[in-house]
């Protein structure tokens, strides 16, 4: 991809960030009432207020509270969680691997059984698979992702003891293990993804197959799978990629209730503990790094759809 | 079966084809008992108006009617096999084997995706079990052949890169990569500049004279049959109306359709208030009249003789026309093409 | 979330047509229905429901389906038939509250920004696209930590989520309007701005922005079921049809199915909202070609 194309991407990526980062540190001041009041608790003395009103900057003028802040984000200091005492930094990094695991299998699920089952509505189409690939799109569309989990477990976890309920468990565990349970949720999580990038693929594979370049390679000899590899899935998919980066975005946030359910200490579990005991600071650095993760994820996107699509690379 | 050209044995043989709207049969067919042939090394024009059925009947050959057509009768001979009933696979043996297909909008008839090579290649690759690397090879060797410059370069393009006529000419050689025998080309010039057309018709000209290669053109444009092709199948409305070599075409028409059609084209030089056209328009599909499609139009037409379906009579020796009434009615005298 | 509905100069006689459209299409019908058949529970719940959701029978916890209880009982006793049935008020209520949020947010922002058009149409285009992609749940925790946990405190939060969809379906639609040459007509023959939108372009957009709400209504009940199965919506002593699931899911290996009934209800609710955005869709789609 050309260099100046990268360069405006990575503009907006940070231009987003940096709006992002005013408004949740906008949130924080619209807290109600009197923040250090808040933060300081219901037993506190008047002198105990003062100097978290201190400590916390919230005698300085808000201008300058922010760009305060902004420095310490910008050094990878997302400040020291209110009900911990710990780097907000320190918790974040503990938490996102297991997220990061999560929605990246999520993701990889949604995108091979989607396009696939897409894929082969749209070669069949009309027939009895394309119906039931369709009803099942649309259904899958309405299932809420923890709901799935639940009833995954039953077979799974509840009525047999295959595979492990709860938890997660890191790579360096072993593979297996890592895999065993993350991929229960991670199924649950991807599978409303999953459909509605079927129903998008198989537009766009419709799409395709009724262009005349399909046509011209018929004429060629192509037919059948080879058809299908060499001509039909690339060009489905360019549409496909563009709304990815959409499906990134909610994955990230179905993985919140997610976590909930499977008992994966996450960012999502973090950011929960954090409202329920009213840590702001940490929820500042959780909004924070989802926004850094989405954008990432974006760019990676972008970066996909120019190597799918040769017309976007010049 | 008819030849238009007695001698050696024709490359590829329509024999009364008929094309129906899949499912109906009882409807006057959209193609109706169409037949020709076209001859070793000889290239023949299917000509007619847009609606004629000229584009079914070519797209009927190599099997790729859209699905709610279907072929409900006759036979297309090549090779000794009727195409219309060898098997799915046999069929896409045939298809870029010895039977090449060039389309008519080369930009929305070439992979986007794909490079220009490895477009050109992909017949090698599933015909002749080549890998990328020789195909590719033979690409680059193809494209000079069909005189695109820096053809070493040019290989690792992209179709959106090149001009029309560029991209018609990568359609050529993918045509002709497993060096067929018959080079199906649909209206091929249509989309192009008319310098291009002249260019792109040179170069099938050189390719069938270097390779023996047989060229069934489809086509609406009549300067194009006079300049390129050496036999003429003129269709209207599903039917084929006449049939013959180019020069005794031009010269000598016998249907009054085709001479309705000569005589349609703006000549320059020749002063003239108002352009001749044919009166009337071509049915659409299903609304054919019975008998001689082209009655309601026609100058010449009697009412109870040309209702009667109309055989085809061979008025001169190797002309073939559909009219009852040729022969009976005052024919005119030399046109000049 | 985005919906790719043209605008075509909309009569009263084609509304009608549209009407009878939709309700010859078996699969609208079926979902109209069931969301009036939910409306009707919802307003008859203390006459329809055979017991009072909040009666406690501790003897009776966590029953399978039974003749008295036909949906079983939860962890405290309590019928889940007739829990399920109240619980559908708020099913209704809710989504309704964020998308009431979001159309006053989302559909005058977007019918500025796309009427006016030039630069402040692109930014306002670009900022709601890069809005879209963030993670809509994360920023509603976000808002629900400084209102505080309650039902319309996330749904509220919701609702600013929600906006910038619409606000982008008004926006495109509303330059799609712009476009056509009875708006210049119109114009030229003298209308104030202001009647020019109120009698010629809310017409137009109404479709998308139609099709548009009703998918959100089903977004939003998930949202809402979410939230409140984390503890961060709906607050005991109300029951929504997520916080039912919370306790059915800490039930789960003690009452395996528990989590059936109001998974099924809410999977049935989205269905039909997304249905009717659907129907909608293709009905006024099909009209255009």
């Amino acid at each position: 991809m050309s260099g100046t194309v990268v360069v405006r991407r990575l503009g907006g990526g940070v231009l987003v960030l940096w709006l992002v980062s005013l408004l949740t540190f906008a949130l924080i001041q619209l807290l109600p009432g009197d923040a250090a009041e808040v933060i300081a608790g219901e037993n506190a003395s008047a002198a105990d207020v003062e100097r978290i009103r201190h400590e916390l900057g919230f005698d300085q003028p808000v201008v300058e509270q922010y760009f305060r802040w902004l420095g310490h984000v910008l050094t990878g200091d997302f400040g020291t969680s209110l009900s911990s005492g710990r780097s907000v930094t320190d918790l974040i990094f503990e938490a996102a691997p297991a997220t990061l695991s999560l929605t990246l299998v999520a993701i990889l699920i949604a995108l091979v059984l989607g396009v696939t089952a897409g894929l082969i509505a749209a070669v069949r189409q009309g027939g009895w698979i394309d119906r039931a690939i369709t009803s099942l799109a649309t259904l899958g569309i309405a299932l809420p992702s923890f709901w799935v989990l639940m009833l995954l477990l039953l077979p799974f976890a509840v009525l047999n003891r295959w595979l492990p309920a709860t938890g997660y468990a890191p790579i360096s565990e072993g593979f297996g293990t890592w895999l065993s349970h993350i991929i229960l949720p991670a199924t649950a999580l991807g599978l409303a993804s999953a459909a509605e990038l079927a129903r998008h693929a198989r537009g766009s594979a419709t799409d395709v197959l009724a262009r005349p370049y399909i046509r011209t390679a018929q004429a060629r000899g192509a037919g059948g799978s080879w058809l299908i590899r060499k001509h039909v899935v690339r060009n489905s998919a360019i549409p496909v990629i563009t709304v990815l980066g959409l499906h990134v975005g909610r994955l990230l946030g179905g993985s919140i209730v997610i976590e909930s359910v499977a008992g994966i200490a996450g960012l999502g579990s973090l950011a929960i503990q954090a409202i329920l005991q009213r840590d702001y600071v940490t929820i500042q650095g959780y909004v924070l790094f989802s926004a850094v993760i989405v954008v990432v994820a974006n760019l990676v996107v972008d970066l996909l759809y120019g190597w799918i699509n040769p017309k976007v690379r010049v | 079966m008819t030849t238009v050209q007695s001698g050696s044995d024709p490359v590829l043989a329509v024999d009364r084809l008929t094309i129906d709207l899949a499912g109906r049969t009882s409807q006057p067919g959209l193609v109706q008992e169409v037949s020709f042939s076209v001859a070793q090394g000889r290239s023949l024009a299917l000509i007619g108006e847009s609606g004629c059925g000229k584009t079914l009947t070519a797209m009927a050959i190599l099997g790729l009617l859209p699905p709610e057509l279907r072929v409900t009768g006759g036979e297309i001979r090549f090779g000794g096999e009727n195409l219309l009933t060898a098997s799915r696979r046999r069929l896409r043996r045939i298809r870029g084997g010895p039977i090449g297909m060039v389309f008519q909008d080369p930009m929305s008839s070439l992979d986007p995706t794909m490079t220009v090579g490895d477009q050109i290649g992909e017949s090698r690759r599933l015909h002749l079990g080549e890998s990328r690397r020789e195909s590719r090879a033979k690409a680059r060797e193809l494209l000079d052949r069909v005189g695109i410059a820096n053809a070493a370069r040019r290989v690792d393009v992209y179709p959106f890169e090149m001009s029309g006529g560029m991209q018609q000419r990568v359609m050529i050689a993918a045509a002709i990569a497993c060096e067929p025998k018959l080079v199906i080309a649909d209206e091929p010039t249509t989309a192009l500049d008319v310098t291009i057309q002249a260019e792109i018709l040179e170069l099938l000209r050189s390719l069938q004279d270097d390779m023996g290669l047989s060229v069934l053109l489809v086509t609406h444009d009549l300067g194009v049959v006079a300049d390129f092709c050496d036999d003429v199948v003129v269709m209207y409305a599903g039917h084929v109306v006449e049939k013959t070599a180019v020069e005794p075409l031009f010269a000598q028409p016998q249907h009054p359709y085709t001479r309705a059609l000569l005589d349609s084209v703006p000549q320059t030089g020749r002063a003239r208030t108002m352009l001749d056209v044919i009166p009337g328009r071509v049915p659409p599909a299903g609304t054919f009249p019975t008998g001689c499609r082209f009655q309601p139009r026609c100058g010449f037409a009697e009412p109870d003789v040309c209702d009667a379906p109309q055989p085809e009579f061979e008025p001169v020796a190797g002309h073939w026309c559909r009219c009852v009434r040729v022969g009976t009615h005052a024919l005119d005298l030399a046109r000049v093409a | 979330m985005t919906s790719a509905v043209a605008t075509v100069p909309v009569t009263r006689r084609d509304r009608s047509t549209v009407v009878r459209t939709l309700l010859r299409r078996p699969s609208f019908v079926v979902a109209f229905g069931f969301l009036l058949l939910l409306l009707v529970l919802a307003v008859t719940a203390p006459l329809v429901a055979p017991f009072d959701p909040h009666a406690q029978t501790l003897a009776d916890r966590l029953q399978g389906p039974s003749g008295q209880h036909l949906l079983g009982t939860d962890d405290l006793g309590r019928d889940v038939l007739s829990r399920l049935i109240y619980a559908a008020r708020l099913a209704l209520l809710a989504p309704l509250i964020s998308v009431g949020v979001a159309v006053v947010l989302g559909v005058p922002a977007g019918l500025w920004a796309g009427l006016r058009g030039g630069w402040v149409d692109s930014i306002t285009g670009r900022l709601s696209d890069t809005l879209l992609s963030l993670p809509g749940l994360a920023f509603a925790l976000a808002v629900v930590a400084v209102l505080g946990p309650g039902l319309v405190n996330a749904m509220v939060a919701m609702g600013i989520v929600f906006a910038p969809s619409l606000f982008r379906v008004v926006r495109g639609a509303a330059l799609d309007v712009a476009e056509e040459s009875y708006i210049e007509s119109a114009r030229a023959i003298g209308c104030s701005t202001r009647r020019t939108i109120w009698v010629h372009v809310l017409p137009n957009i109404a479709a998308p922005v139609l099709v548009q709400t009703t998918i959100l209504m089903g977004v939003a009940l998930l949202a809402e079921a979410s939230l409140s199965f984390l503890g961060l919506g709906v607050q005991p002593p109300d029951s929504s049809w997520g916080s039912m699931l919370e306790i059915a899911y800490q039930n789960q290996f003690k009452a395996p199915y528990g989590v059936l009934p109001a998974g099924t209800a809410l999977v049935l609710t989205v269905l039909a909202f997304n249905t009717i955005g659907d129907s909608i869709r293709d009905v006024v789609a099909r009209r255009r070609s």
